[in-house]
């Protein structure tokens, strides 16, 4: 015999007509007041880049170097929704959106190459290879602009002299971390990438070239370059390499991504300098962010005294 | 349907329609200006570098109102909407208006009102040169627009003045082009529509059967 089981529900608890035509009209101008605020959002992030970053680490900053400009700082805020990473986009204001969530922990840095020490470094190592530095940089774009900006990090040749360069290494290899589902962006850059970069050993060894690894007393937000980059203050920006995985010492000149893309217009050495131009614009003058004339541009970006002795009867425009 | 496209674009509120419309980049590019001058509210949405911000807003606002001053001659034929005409001369006069802001923009900032410096960077730089000449070609036609000038100079002289546009079309892409450095989509963007645009005028003269000589047999 079937056992018919009877409902608890009765006649009256069937919903009334109208309000379950309301629960659409709800639902319908739910639908609405989602689409507009879809519209207002989608309106918002084109009118207005967003205005915060993912806060860093605090970085336990030992000293205040020397090599210091004592010029005004540019904001944090320009300094993180005005970069140049075509990996995260060649807009000015894409790698602050796109670069947010790249992934940078766990990061390893391989140093190999011309070396009796190869080495692979985690960031945990490379934090504590050697007290960390404040460095307030100028910085030059190629494009024509720059920017003041206190870095956090220690002389390049720290990690070197570790290596213990063998005879043969004559100049310094550098490589970018480069994946097309983390950067998508890069497929349309128009330049080939992995970022590759190179220095003359001896610019290397300079103690004015820094491994970055934080800025404004934080670790390195994603679009500067995070977790560790270059700052090479008397060079064009482009050489200050970002999100450094690979050091190698090699024999001979390294090929270098923007001189591969334009020979004529970016050179291996790239040093700042105001009475050489790029071939489609003047290098004479620079805008510093916060500033609305043009200002003049000074050789070596300002640091001669430092650097010039390392191209003592080198042609500088022919080795531009 | 198409009588009822015909009222709209021949009413009278059409052309104050197109002129608000035209405006109204501008307005969004002073809007926060004011706003800053009126209630110190900071700009935001001009970043880090709000003088290449201006640079490039009215530099892209110049090479759409060219376009769009180019494509109502092919619009008018292919729709059949003759009366599309009627706008030509205000776009085209708000291609000269973007032009000149942006022009301003180089003239003032980037230059400190330095003539002489202005004329180096002119001569040197083909890709200020090409901008350059781009901008000086629309001089005339700007000044040439109104009705006056078409009966003085004649309407087949005004038109072949008027042809300069194609010229300063080109200039204006190339421009953009050279001062990208590697990422070419959107300079070529505005380098194909120009072609389509250039390449139907092109065609057109030369599916357009000519005049026969009057011939001398009777």
């Amino acid at each position: 015999m079937p056992i018919r089981k009877h409902s608890d529900l009765t006649y009256a608890d069937v919903t009334p007509k109208s309000l379950y035509l309301s629960r659409r009209q709800v639902l319908r101008s739910m639908g609405i007041a989602g689409g507009l605020l879809l519209g207002y959002k989608l309106f918002n992030r084109i009118a207005y880049p967003p205005a915060t970053v993912k806060a860093g680490a605090k970085l336990n900053v030992a000293l205040k170097s020397p090599f210091s400009t004592t010029e005004k700082e540019n904001t944090f805020d320009d300094v993180t929704h005005y970069n140049n990473f075509y990996e995260f986009g060649t807009d000015k204001s894409d790698p602050s959106r796109n670069a947010q969530k790249f992934i940078t922990s766990p990061w390893t840095v391989s140093v190999e190459g011309e070396i009796k020490k190869p080495a692979k470094y985690s960031m945990d190592d490379i934090l504590k290879l050697a007290p960390l530095e404040e460095r307030i940089y100028r910085h030059r774009c190629v494009e024509g602009w720059s920017i003041v900006v206190p870095w956090i990090g220690y002389s390049l040749n720290t990690i070197l002299k570790l290596a213990e360069p063998t005879e043969k290494a004559k100049y310094v290899a550098f490589q970018s971390y480069y994946s097309t589902s983390q950067m998508p962006w890069g497929l349309h850059s128009g330049i080939e990438l992995p970022y590759v970069e190179g220095l003359r050993l001896d610019e290397a060894m300079n103690p004015l070239t820094l491994l970055c690894v934080g800025m404004y007393g934080e670790t390195l937000p994603n679009q500067d370059g995070a977790p560790v980059r270059l700052v090479i203050p008397w060079k064009y920006g482009f050489k200050s390499i970002k999100s450094i995985v690979k050091i190698k010492l090699v024999k001979s000149e390294p090929p270098t991504t923007w001189n591969l893309y334009a020979p004529r217009e970016y050179g291996f050495y790239s040093n700042v300098n105001p009475e050489v131009d790029h071939p489609r614009w003047s290098q004479a003058t620079e805008r510093r962010l916060g500033e609305f004339l043009r200002r003049k541009t000074l050789m070596f970006n300002g640091y001669g005294e430092q650097v010039a002795g390392l191209y003592n009867g080198m042609d500088l425009r022919k080795y531009y | 349907m198409r009588d009822f496209l015909r009222r709209i674009l021949t009413s009278k509120w059409s052309k104050v329609f197109v002129f608000l419309l035209s405006l109204s980049p501008f307005v969004y590019l002073a809007w926060p200006l004011v706003a800053f001058l009126a209630w110190q509210t900071e700009p935001t949405r001009f970043g880090a570098n709000p003088v290449e911000y201006v640079q490039h807003f009215t530099g892209d606002w110049t090479l759409r109102f060219l376009l769009l001053t180019l494509s109502v001659t092919p619009l008018r034929k292919l729709l059949g909407l003759p009366d599309l005409i009627r706008f030509r001369r205000m776009l085209g006069l708000f291609a000269f208006f973007y032009v000149c802001l942006h022009f301003l923009t180089y003239l003032w900032p980037d230059q400190g009102f330095d003539l002489h410096g202005m004329w180096k960077d002119v001569a040197k730089r083909p890709f200020i040169t090409v901008g350059f000449l781009g901008f000086v070609l629309l001089i005339p036609l700007a000044i040439t627009s109104t009705k006056g000038w078409i009966r003085r100079l004649g309407g087949k002289r005004w038109q072949a003045l008027h042809r300069l546009i194609y010229i300063t079309g080109l200039c204006g892409v190339i421009h953009y082009y050279w001062l990208v450095k590697s990422d070419h989509r959107l300079p070529l963007l505005y380098g194909a529509i120009l072609a389509v645009l250039l390449l139907y005028r092109l065609g057109s003269s030369l599916l357009k059967p000519r005049p026969q000589p009057a011939s001398a047999t009777a």
